[in-house]
């Protein structure tokens, strides 16, 4: 599908979508340079198959999509990969380090560090304390030093100095000194995100940033993570808006079933008959809708 | 709710004093403080001087070679009793150091109080078995059969209160701290009721009805009813739960007084010797009793409606609130129901036991040992932890002394808690 | 009915040893539960363990004589065995969830205080009689004070008025030490994991040793109560440690306002103070016959059923307490 001749690509956006332009568009598809590389990965809860992964690659610099139906395993995934939930079996490596079984707090440090559906805002906590906490390496933070105003109040300079940059950034930044409680549904998805950043991840991975935000936030969010990508930061988001899939992912991988089924960019991926019928069942003569019943966008039946 | 409460409150307030108040002149011919004063050995103890004071009165009486002794009191009402230890036997002395002097609130013409001895440097610091004569029989008995026997014998009287405890919290998901109170408020109740006259076999189903509707239904409607419309957080409620624990505690022993107390009768039952083992014949109509209950109970919540109501509440109350079950009404039950066999579980311990103000509390952990071991908010966890936990306990004596017995059931618990949290019976989402 | 004697009574009481213990094992109790979310029952038995500890190595003959240790050998490893104990209590259970771990910790603190009551270790720790007598000469040894304390609206002994001296000195020393961490990056992250421990966790923060140091904390300064309990009435019995004392230490630290620097402090003295004051007035009124169906030994259960109604109307009506912010509750309480 052609690129929306109203915008033009920002640097991030070009490099990744030459890159990924080469790559074959199938499940398990290996990415030219991957972040993240899983093998074998299978989660069951009871009976039920819940993750059934057999190869995935996350290519470093773009912004990849997991879409898929409700309970195609999506949230389960990312949870085993950053550490949140342990596999009956699989191995995975980041920047070509074995990191399967690590501790969440781990990840996070390794440079992986994820959002939470359900918004993890520290409510009774201030904007820029919420912040403050992301940042890593403060040497406050160790009980020996904390006694000691000296030793860490000079990091803690620079780190509300970032911090408050990151607010302005994100238009938070008359927030700073309310308690988290206190904003709305979206702004509080906008500190988490930028509380994520605060942490310098190499990757981030964002689950359902677009969940429960007015459509007027939207834009603006969307704006703020292909931003997140030009500076350099991987992303991987789960979302279930195709509209937002379609506008800013490099690369989309479909999930159903626990099982990788569909990769390849937006457009051809939308029209994978495999992916329509995961979607649909067998009835794929639905127009699209920004509840992501339908596939295509330009109204027609799906067509493969 | 802050004028609730507050009228609440001053009922109490009126309640309690107008309670204390009444211990007035009730009868003109007088009462009198008896006794029995027991060696551990089981023989009588004699020569041990009572005294008695309060109401304008004092008096002493001498325990006879019988070991009975016997103070004839002016009215009823609250006395002061002292113990002349000096007097007691070489070898032998006060369970409970704080029995050498305590007030006694003096209700029945004869109101009876225990004495309790033990053999010099024993004492008593946890809640002990059931009517077995474990300790105190020798000869052809057999010590394991024995233990296993009382163990269940506790095992099913724990597991009385266990379900309630479960079932409450299931259902609202409270750590009810308080439900040790309902076994001590079930077993006074029977008390007032027997000291006023009645036969204990009579009494004690009428306690167990007043219990449950004023200490089950009643805390509910006025307690726990407001709190959850005011969206109270469950750790709020544990932690009023355990401020309710304290006050009812304290209540019981501003009525009562801090000495033990036995119901009028079925007191000091021998023994029956059945092959290696000896079983009171109350334990075992007790415990037969209970064992239909508890039967009576789970059929109730497997086959009727209210009860797979209750399993679906606990289950979870959001959903069945939406397909149209009562939520508020199941949890009336509950606490009616886990209030009434509490009470019974009171009764239970005080016949093979004594009665006294800090029942409750004593086995409240033993109770959440069960609970834990069977699984927090199963119904046959409950059931299957309390007999565990009473094996256990009985049987651990024969390595520790028996004055540590619950140390048996925390251990378990502790160790359940480490090893498998959701407990034998649970789900796995439940606890970390 | 003297009003003078009741007045002086409440006030020593308010600030004398009996709140200076308490205030010790709240303001512990504040680190672990007030900022950091730990539901610690079982803070009595850290009180327990200072106590022993000082009494065992200082008043018993078993481990080496008579003398004993000295007094500040046996404060050092009572602080150590205040670790040791958090380290035993918290590695296996900090995982649980918060009703869990009540149960736990206050079926931990009745385990311990049973096995120590028992005959079994009679010999060194006392069985149900305890350690009695000489335990807090070394410290009296330093007594500046040079006679009794008799002022109006206060009157102690020399003895108490130099614990009392002591103990408040501690309890500024320890409230100064847990306000430099409570405004620290480290304070952050603990104010953090009792909100919500997952975020936490995603931004790369070890939870466990977090929560495991604010155990260790409180442990230690929940072991000072104890010592200077040891210290103070020179005699230290199991039946003392129970879990009613953790029970105080709640309503105490609740009262004042949990996560406040004052609220133990607050919270204790005027716990006492309305304990001691309503007491004794009770205590008055029955004896001078303004109450007749009343007994004076009916005054020690009233006292309870005030701090049993009192924590109930806490958690009820103002969970927050005196100083505390309802928008920072550590409680789910509404």
């Amino acid at each position: 599908m052609p690129a929306d001749p109203s915008t033009t690509l920002a640097p991030g956006a070009r490099a990744a979508q030459a890159v990924l332009a080469s790559v074959p568009q199938q499940p398990g598809a290996p990415k030219p340079d991957p972040m993240l590389v899983a093998d074998d990965v299978r989660r069951a809860f009871g009976g039920l198959v819940a993750v059934d992964v057999a190869h995935l690659e996350v290519q470093r610099g773009a912004i990849t999509a997991l879409i898929g139906p409700n309970g195609a395993g999506k949230t389960t995934l990312f949870n085993l990969l950053t550490g949140f939930d342990t596999p009956d079996s699989g191995r995975w490596t980041f920047n070509g380090q074995q990191v399967s079984g690590l501790a969440p707090y781990r990840m996070a440090r390794k440079g992986v560090v994820r959002t939470f559906q359900l918004t993890k805002a520290l409510s009774r906590m201030t904007v820029l304390d919420n912040m403050r906490l992301g940042a890593r390496g403060q040497s406050g933070e160790r009980l020996l030093p904390a006694f000691f105003q000296f030793a860490w109040s000079g990091q803690e300079r620079t780190v509300t100095a970032r911090a408050m940059e990151l607010l302005d950034r994100f238009n938070l930044a008359a927030k700073a000194d309310d308690f988290a409680g206190s904003l709305s549904g979206g702004q509080r998805k906008l500190l988490e995100m930028a509380r994520a950043l605060m942490c310098e991840p190499e990757l981030i991975m964002l689950d359902e940033p677009m969940a429960g935000v007015n459509p007027a936030l939207t834009q603006s969010l969307l704006g703020h993570i292909k931003g997140i990508r030009e500076s350099g930061t991987t992303v991987v988001f789960v979302e279930h808006d195709m509209d937002m899939v379609h506008d800013i992912s490099d690369w989309v991988v479909v999930m159903a079933q626990g099982q990788v089924i569909a990769e390849g960019p937006p457009s051809a991926v939308m029209r994978d008959r495999v992916v329509i019928d995961a979607y649909l069942g067998s009835h794929h003569d639905r127009a699209l809708t920004a509840t992501g019943e339908g596939l295509t966008k330009d109204g027609s039946g799906g067509q493969a | 709710m802050l004028k609730r409460v507050i009228i609440a409150a001053g009922a109490v307030l009126i309640g309690l004093l107008a309670g204390v108040a009444l211990s007035g002149p009730a009868s003109a011919d007088g009462n009198a403080l008896v006794g029995t004063l027991t060696a551990p050995d089981g023989s009588p103890v004699s020569d041990v001087k009572i005294s008695v004071s309060g109401n304008g009165f004092s008096g002493s009486a001498t325990t006879g070679p019988d070991g009975t002794f016997r103070v004839d009191l002016p009215k009823s009402g609250s006395y002061q009793v002292d113990v002349d230890v000096t007097s007691l036997p070489p070898g032998v002395a006060l369970a409970r150091p704080e029995d050498q002097s305590r007030s006694v609130l003096v209700l029945a013409k004869e109101q009876k109080i225990l004495v309790k001895l033990v053999a010099e440097g024993g004492s008593t610091g946890d809640a002990s078995g059931t009517g077995g004569a474990a300790e105190a029989d020798s000869g052809r008995s057999s010590p394991i059969l024995q233990l296993i026997i009382d163990g269940l014998g506790f095992g099913i009287l724990i597991a009385l209160g266990a379900l309630g405890l479960n079932l409450i919290f299931g259902t609202t998901g409270l750590t009810n701290f308080a439900h040790g109170e309902l076994l001590t408020l079930g077993a006074f109740t029977a008390i007032v009721l027997n000291e006023l006259g009645l036969n204990i076999i009579i009494a004690a189903p009428i306690a167990v009805i007043i219990a449950a509707a004023l200490f089950g239904w009643g805390q509910n409607k006025v307690l726990w009813r407001p709190l959850r419309r005011r969206r109270t957080g469950l750790i709020a409620a544990m932690i009023v739960s355990i401020g309710l624990a304290i006050t009812l505690r304290y209540v019981v022993l501003l009525l009562f007084g801090g000495s033990p107390r036995s119901y009028q009768q079925f007191a000091g039952q021998e023994g029956w010797h059945i092959g290696a083992v000896s079983v009171t014949p109350k334990a075992i109509i007790l415990a037969a009793i209970a064992v239909v209950v508890i039967a009576l109970t789970v059929t109730w919540l497997q086959r009727s409606r209210i009860g797979k109501a209750t399993r679906a509440v606990s289950d979870n109350p959001a959903l069945a609130s939406a397909t149209g079950i009562d939520v508020e009404r199941v949890i009336s039950v509950v606490w009616t129901l886990g209030a009434g066999l509490a009470a019974f579980a009171g009764i239970y311990l005080g016949l093979t036991q004594d009665v006294s103000w800090n029942m409750g509390q004593r086995i409240l952990l033993v109770l959440f040992a069960s609970v834990t071991l069977g699984g927090l908010g199963t119904i046959y966890g409950a059931i299957v932890g309390a007999l565990i936990v009473g094996l256990f306990v009985q049987l651990t004596t024969l390595i520790i002394p028996t004055e540590m017995k619950t140390v048996g059931a925390l251990f378990l618990m502790i160790v359940i808690l480490l090893v498998r949290p959701q407990g034998i019976l649970g789900r796995r989402e439940r606890v970390g | 009915m003297d009003v003078g004697f009741v007045i002086t009574q409440s006030l020593t009481q308010a600030i004398g040893v009996i709140a200076i213990i308490y205030c010790l094992a709240a303001v512990g109790l504040n680190v672990q539960f007030g900022y950091a979310g730990l539901l610690n029952f079982g803070q009595v038995a850290f009180a327990a363990v200072g106590a022993y500890m000082v009494g065992v190595l200082v008043a018993t003959p078993w481990l080496k004589g008579d003398p004993g240790y000295p007094l500040w050998l046996a404060v050092i490893l009572a602080i150590a065995g205040a670790v040791v104990l958090a380290l035993i209590l918290g590695i296996p259970t900090l995982r649980l969830r918060a009703d869990y771990l009540a149960i736990v910790t206050i079926a931990t603190s009745e385990l311990l205080r049973l096995v120590v009551r028992s005959i079994a270790f009679r010999d060194v720790l006392g069985g149900a009689n305890g350690i009695n007598g000489k335990i807090g000469d070394g410290f009296h040894e330093y007594n500046p004070f040079p006679a009794n304390f008799d002022v109006p609206f206060f009157t102690f002994n020399r003895q108490d008025l130099w614990v009392v001296v002591v103990g408040w000195s501690l309890v500024a020393l320890f409230s100064v030490l847990v306000w430099l961490l409570v405004r620290s990056p480290w304070g952050r992250v603990i104010k953090g994991i009792r909100e919500d421990e997952t975020a936490v966790v995603s931004l790369g923060k070890n939870v466990f040793v977090y929560k495991m140091q604010a155990l260790v904390i409180g442990g230690v300064i929940g072991a000072f109560a104890g010592i200077v309990w040891a210290v103070a009435k020179q005699s230290v019995q199991p039946d003392s440690f129970v879990p009613d004392v953790t029970f105080f230490t709640y309503t105490i630290l609740l009262l004042g306002g949990a996560a406040r620097i004052f609220g133990p402090i607050v919270g204790a003295v005027i716990f006492w103070f309305l304990l001691a004051g309503v007491g004794e007035t009770l205590g008055q009124m029955i004896q001078a016959g303004w109450i007749d169906f009343l007994r004076p030994t009916d005054v020690g259960p009233i006292r309870f059923i005030i701090v049993g109604l009192g924590l109930m109307m806490l958690m009820i009506f103002r969970p927050q307490g005196i100083f505390g912010d309802k928008r920072e509750l550590a409680l789910d309480a509404r």
